[in-house]
């Protein structure tokens, strides 16, 4: 099992290795610095000092890989590459590309507790909602309820997510007033702020969600344990609780902890249109202001919450599973 | 004559119809492939959204074609001179549209305007909605007494007008169906109507008949009024919604055909090859998949935002220039979106070259290029068309949120994602501005849930494990 981790964590790194040079070379050989320094100055105001201030102020002035201007390990330690890129190893991700913003480690660091405020209460609400609704279709099949409920499924997954936290925000926020329309503070308010997002982003995958289960849950059903279940006797609530229910959790953790890297780098769209200063709202923010050094540190985290989900499915099969060994 | 313009999408999805007229001829020579293609139109959800699809690709297609009106030549001119805007043959189709400008807001079918102006009536300023200038404008000045009937009458006979088209459209139907099977159009009629066809046509038509009942009553209706209102600027709703059909389908379809070349290349080398070249691309689309979608594309995106500012000779108008930003949207799509489906077509092609026949080929000394082209693409072809139909919707609803982030098609380019981002502020004005919004649902939802419905019906047909999950009644047992 450690065996295994240790394994997967190195392949992981290799992986980071990958997407930094792809983003590295997307971001300075593609673009140089001067080009996003002219769109970053943006407009008629582009001088070349103006440009050459912007690119020293954030080190972009040295060479890309190799500066043959200095000695020993400088030479490679004093370059674009190796401050913009390696540097993103040790987390230390530098200073953002736009004039107001500042160090973006910090802001990731303070910005990813409130992402996962509204991210933990989603993704649960979200397998519980939707494992429940695929359950009762699974429960009435071959009825007129599954038939109606798998229509619904269809129709609300035609639906996009815009139209539900739009509509809901109408609804709930401006003609009920049950809930502020967007915000957040601290504390136990907090609730009255987080409540909306969380339905609404449960409800707008719940389409999607329950109709991928209800199928895993039917290929369970048809299986020989199932029978054996209901002939000796078990009720039909007992049958799918207890044997067809823990049968397709594997499946469903598949497919539910591909999410998980959105539950930490949060819901962009939600906290977005709710006012949460989250990581989404942070990325949303920095594609608006074209600041490149914050998009580039959010590919970074990303991946590396992308590998450590992966590393927590694996571990989670043997949990739910006892017949499957990491090896 | 106009000069015509070929836009980059124009061309892809020129290109596009063609492949797709190649395809179905392709079929026709294949009892196989035939047979299945009638058990998908044989679904009556995927036949009737089928229709709805065929609708929304004819405006599409009609959107793209583009050309420069030629202006009036001045006096003493030598050369021709041609407009500066880039019209399609919808424009030209919908300039009554396009003229009735308005200044501002105004409701569905409306003859005043939204917002109250102060005017001068009598002597003494009132602060009345002022009326139309296109909306409404033949009512004259009984407006209100007149404006119920006349929006009867017009409806009624659009509906009228349409349910004629459609019934000649469905008389053409029943025609093709007879000569298909060399029997009169009368039989042919009985056994649609019986249901002993093995596609039930009779779900086309009665789709066929609803759909062209609707464009009738609203092409009537707007002949003089805005059907779905005007926006801020006073332009018309339905017009942009018409519009953002194309958008829509653009992306829908060459984003996910341009994930295909690397999907297919690159899954059935590593799956095929295994060792080393499959170690390689298992790397590469892990790489790709780590890293969020919308965040790689967003970075993309931006990437060509400036390479359109540093290459300005590649467009010579606004329309051109938003079109290629289009196309290239497509292309950074396809780029980023390859990985599920390689994953896929990669385990496939495991399996299958460990089959008899393959290593039948193998012995026989074929080439392996020939093998994966002749044997082995054949055999995942339809996992290809399952992946890519499936695509195409939750392209559309992705473009929405795209454009949502900013990174989206041109702001200038009308697409669902654009208006429902104005809507955001529309919908928190009060009294609340709810048109533009309600039209872009309905045709966003429209589109997206036929070509759900069409994509299961194409799974089902094709992957005979996904029928087992429809929702069927239970058969009735004998009491």
């Amino acid at each position: 099992m450690l065996n295994y981790i240790l394994r997967r964590l190195l392949y992981g790194v290799l992986i980071l290795v990958g997407v930094n040079l792809a983003t590295f070379f997307l971001f300075f050989t593609v673009n140089t610095p001067d080009d996003m320094a002219r769109l970053n100055i943006g407009g008629k105001r582009v001088t070349p000092e103006l440009i050459e201030k912007w690119k020293v102020e954030r080190g972009y002035d040295k060479p890309l890989y190799v500066n043959e201007a200095k000695q020993g390990s400088e030479k490679f330690t004093e370059t674009i590459f190796w401050e913009r890129s390696v540097s993103l190893f040790t987390f230390n991700f530098g200073r953002a590309d736009s004039e107001s913003a500042g160090d973006i480690g910090a802001e990731v660091g303070r910005r990813m507790w409130v992402s996962l405020q509204l991210a933990v209460p989603i993704f649960v609400l979200q397998i519980i909602a939707s494992v429940s609704f695929a359950l009762l279709l699974v429960m009435f099949r071959h009825t007129r309820l599954d038939l109606a409920g798998v229509v619904l499924c269809v129709i609300m997954l035609s639906i996009s997510a815009l139209f539900y936290i739009i509509v809901g925000q109408f609804l709930f926020a401006r003609v009920l007033k049950l809930v502020p329309v967007s915000g957040y503070s601290g504390g136990l308010d907090l609730i009255r702020f987080l409540i909306l997002p969380v339905a609404l982003s449960a409800l707008a995958r719940l389409g999607t969600e329950a109709r991928l289960y209800r199928a895993m849950f039917l290929e369970e059903i048809g299986k020989d344990y199932v029978r054996t279940a209901r002939a000796k006797g078990l009720s039909e609530t007992t049958v799918l609780r207890r044997h067809v229910l823990r049968n397709a959790l594997i499946p469903i953790v598949t497919s539910a902890g591909g999410y998980l890297p959105y539950v930490f780098l949060g819901s962009l769209v939600f906290e977005s249109f709710f006012g949460i200063p989250g990581l989404g709202a942070y990325v949303i923010e920095a594609i608006g202001k074209q600041d490149f050094a914050i998009v580039r540190t959010m590919v970074f985290v990303g991946a590396v919450l992308y590998i450590a989900s992966y590393i927590l499915i694996d571990i989670a099969y043997t949990w739910i599973d006892p017949r499957v060994r990491l090896a | 004559m106009p000069k015509f313009v070929l836009l980059w999408t124009d061309t892809a999805l020129w290109l596009l119809v063609a492949a797709a007229v190649a395809y179905v001829w392709h079929v026709r020579r294949r009892p196989n492939l035939r047979a299945n293609w009638t058990k998908v139109f044989a679904d009556a959800p995927a036949l009737a959204s089928a229709v709805v699809l065929i609708a929304c690709a004819l405006v599409t297609l009609l959107d793209s074609v583009h050309y420069r009106p030629r202006l009036p030549a001045a006096a003493g001119a030598t050369s021709v001179a041609y407009d500066t805007r880039t019209l399609s043959l919808l424009d030209g189709l919908l300039q009554g549209l396009v003229n009735a400008r308005e200044t501002t807001y105004s409701r569905p079918l409306a003859y005043e305007s939204f917002t109250k102006e102060s005017i001068e009536v009598a002597g003494k300023m009132q602060r009345v909605a002022p009326r139309l200038i296109y909306g409404g404008a033949h009512l004259g000045q009984d407006a209100p007494a007149r404006w119920v009937g006349d929006l009867m009458l017009r409806a009624a006979i659009g509906l009228a007008a349409g349910l004629i088209a459609g019934a000649l459209l469905c008389a053409l139907l029943v025609a093709g169906v007879a000569r298909g099977r060399k029997e009169r159009w009368s039989q042919a009629w009985v056994r649609i109507r019986a249901g002993e066809t093995a596609i039930p046509w009779a779900v086309a038509m009665v789709t066929l008949l609803g759909l062209a009942a609707f464009i009738g009553a609203v092409a009537a209706l707007a002949q003089g009024y805005h059907v779905f209102g005007t926006d801020v600027t006073g332009n018309d709703v339905l017009y942009q919604t018409l519009k953002s059909i194309r958008t829509a389908f653009v992306i829908g379809a060459l984003a996910t055909l341009a994930t295909l070349p690397l999907a297919v290349t690159l899954g059935i080398m590593a799956g095929y090859f295994k060792g080393y070249v499959d170690e390689a691309i298992q790397y590469l689309y892990t790489v790709l998949s780590s890293v969020p979608n919308i965040l790689l594309i967003a970075a993309l995106v931006l990437m060509t935002q400036v390479f359109l500012d540093k290459n300005p000779q590649l467009f010579e108008t606004g329309v051109e220039r938003a079109d290629l930003k289009l196309f290239l949207l497509c292309l950074v799509l396809g780029l980023t979106g390859w990985a599920g489906l390689c994953r896929l077509l990669r385990a496939e092609t495991l399996k299958l070259r460990e089959l008899e026949y393959v290593q039948a080929a193998q012995a026989f000394g074929i080439k392996p290029q020939r093998i994966m082209a002749a044997h082995i693409f054949p055999n995942v072809a339809h996992l290809m068309l399952i992946v890519t139909v499936l695509e195409f919707s939750s392209l559309i609803l992705y473009e929405a949120v795209l454009s949502y982030v900013g990174v989206g098609v041109d702001p200038s380019m009308n697409s669902f994602g654009g208006m429902i981002n104005f809507a955001r502020n529309e919908m928190s004005r009060d009294p609340v501005v709810w048109w533009p919004f309600a039209a872009a649902f309905v045709f966003m939802v429209a589109l997206v849930l036929a070509a759900n419905l069409f994509a299961d019906g194409v799974r089902d047909a094709f992957d005979p494990r996904a029928r087992a999950f429809r929702p069927r009644l239970a058969a009735r047992t004998a009491p």
